[in-house]
């Protein structure tokens, strides 16, 4: 497959970049690990000018606790690095078991999670956990930074409020009174399919009830889709099994999915409905039970 | 001036050197090449294959810095400086290494064009994990894909070079 010519930049600071995007003038792309950017650039969905590769940007792939801040994670860190991350397993291990399920271990050791962000796919698998656990996104530009709500980053689909000029360093996930949170996805396949449904949970729960929840879903909306009215159910209640199943059928209501190869519209909804029982449940630390029943 | 920094210019070449299977290659490429036809096109190592060319099937699979990548999906500038391990450089001299020898004993080879893909991973999984389980085994090779033995013996294969190398040390 070929490649389409472009010129090639590789600045060794992020401001170094930012003013080279700005030069650039929309005519270039930020690159990280490129197994999203190159794909397009072959199938001639786009063609850049100019790449700006973030390679040489030192720090830009650090994974650690930061007093105050909370935990920070470089927007080039891989997959691979959430996946193996010793901070990230003690405090959000639904991160890295995300990484885990997602791709290949080839597209594990490139992908980013800042190009899983900024691609801005309804289907990728880092943005709901990430939202979930209350995540933002510190932005580079040309005038400074600025730090986002993940929640607040996407437009729609490949669409986000980043601009041209502008370079995702990393994410903050806050200190929070959390007690559990889960990503459960579901794929055609055991490994390298894009979620047909992906859902994220994160509750506050004390014993059997639950204070907070939030139930972030994934692939079935322009962009990542808070589960609001499903959220409200729980807040303050016991957690029973029909409580979940009524959260459950709340969210598939909730969500907007689209027909697609990978799953009709019905059926992404059904499957939102036993994914967040499934999310929760875990987030709960309640053992799944297979039934056969759509559980 | 460090070439790799980059600049204007379409059809600029650019000076990298890799570290390819232990030798250090001088090439000049362009901000388009793959690193897939550096190794296959100027260096001739056309061990590693070409198959889908979108990250998907795994057969253009080598070590960078000793972790499996498609080296389709890696631009050659961005490897510059680095360490590549392609299937030529898994054999000691002569001396076939325990996964080449098991998949030759296993008959884990059919067509063999996504063999050198499968050794690459395995070979990365054997290096941190030398008595994986099944599963672990299965899961290193997920991102290769093979369209005839239908994995097992591949797996098997796997499994009895850890073996191998088990009673080696
Ligand atoms: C075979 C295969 C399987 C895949 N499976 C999955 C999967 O299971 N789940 C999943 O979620 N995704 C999957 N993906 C998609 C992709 O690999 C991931 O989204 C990956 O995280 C993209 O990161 P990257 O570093 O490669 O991004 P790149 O390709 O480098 O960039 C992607 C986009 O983001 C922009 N960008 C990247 N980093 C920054 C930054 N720091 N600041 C500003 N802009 C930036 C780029 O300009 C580009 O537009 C898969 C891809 C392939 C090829």
């Amino acid at each position: 497959m070929y490649l389409p010519d472009f010129d090639y930049y590789a600045p060794e600071t992020l401001k170094e970049a930012c003013s080279l995007l700005a030069r650039l003038n929309g005519g270039a792309s930020v690159l990280a690990g490129g197994t999203d950017l190159l794909s397009h650039m072959k199938n001639e969905l786009i063609s850049p000018k100019a790449l700006v590769s973030l390679r040489r940007i030192k720090g830009l792939d650090t994974i650690a606790y930061v007093a105050e801040k909370g935990l920070v994670i470089g927007a080039r860190a891989t997959h691979n690095d959430l996946a193996g991350s010793q901070v990230l397993r003690e405090r959000y291990p639904a991160l890295p078991e995300t990484a885990r399920v997602m791709a290949n271990n080839q597209i594990r050791n490139r992908g980013t999670i800042g190009g899983n962000i900024v691609s801005a796919v309804p289907s990728a698998d880092l943005p709901p956990i990430l939202i979930a656990l209350g995540a933002s996104v510190v932005i580079e530009g040309p005038n400074g930074t600025r730090t986002v709500l993940l929640e607040q980053f996407f437009v729609g689909p490949r669409r986000s409020i980043i601009a041209a000029d502008e370079v995702l360093a990393g994410i903050v996930i806050p200190d929070q009174a959390t007690t559990g949170s889960a990503y459960c996805k579901f794929g055609l396949r055991r490994s390298g399919a894009l979620a047909v449904v992906g859902v994220a949970a994160s509750v506050v729960a004390d014993g059997a009830s639950v204070t907070q929840a939030r139930i972030v879903l994934g692939a079935v909306a322009p962009t990542p889709l808070r589960a609001r009215q499903a959220e409200t159910l729980l807040a303050g209640n016991a957690v029973t099994e029909s409580l979940l199943e009524e959260a459950g059928r709340s969210a598939a209501n909730e969500c907007r999915p689209i027909s697609d190869i990978r799953g009709s519209e019905e059926y992404r909804r059904d499957m939102v409905r036993v994914f967040t029982k499934r999310a929760l449940r875990k987030a709960l630390n309640i053992p799944i039970q297979h039934t056969g029943e759509g559980t | 001036m460090d070439d790799t920094q980059g600049g204007a210019g379409h059809g600029k070449q650019y000076a990298i050197q890799l570290v390819v299977n232990g030798d250090l290659h001088s090439v000049f490429v362009k901000a388009n090449t793959l690193l897939v036809n550096v190794l296959r096109n100027q260096l001739n190592l056309t061990g590693t294959k070409k198959g889908c060319e979108l990250g998907d099937c795994g057969s253009c699979t080598v070590l960078l810095d000793g972790k499996p990548v498609n080296s389709c999906m890696v631009l050659a500038v961005e490897a510059d400086g680095h360490e590549i391990t392609t299937v030529e450089g898994i054999a000691q001299n002569d001396q076939l290494d325990a996964l080449q020898q098991a998949f030759i004993d296993h008959a884990a080879i059919q067509c063999g064009f996504c063999t050198p893909g499968m050794i690459i991973s395995a070979r990365a999984l054997l290096s941190h994990t030398p008595h994986p389980t099944e599963k672990e085994a299965r899961e290193a090779i997920a991102g290769n894909l093979c369209r005839c033995t239908g994995y097992v013996h591949i797996v098997d294969a796997i499994l009895a070079a850890a073996e191998t190398e088990k009673k080696e040390v």
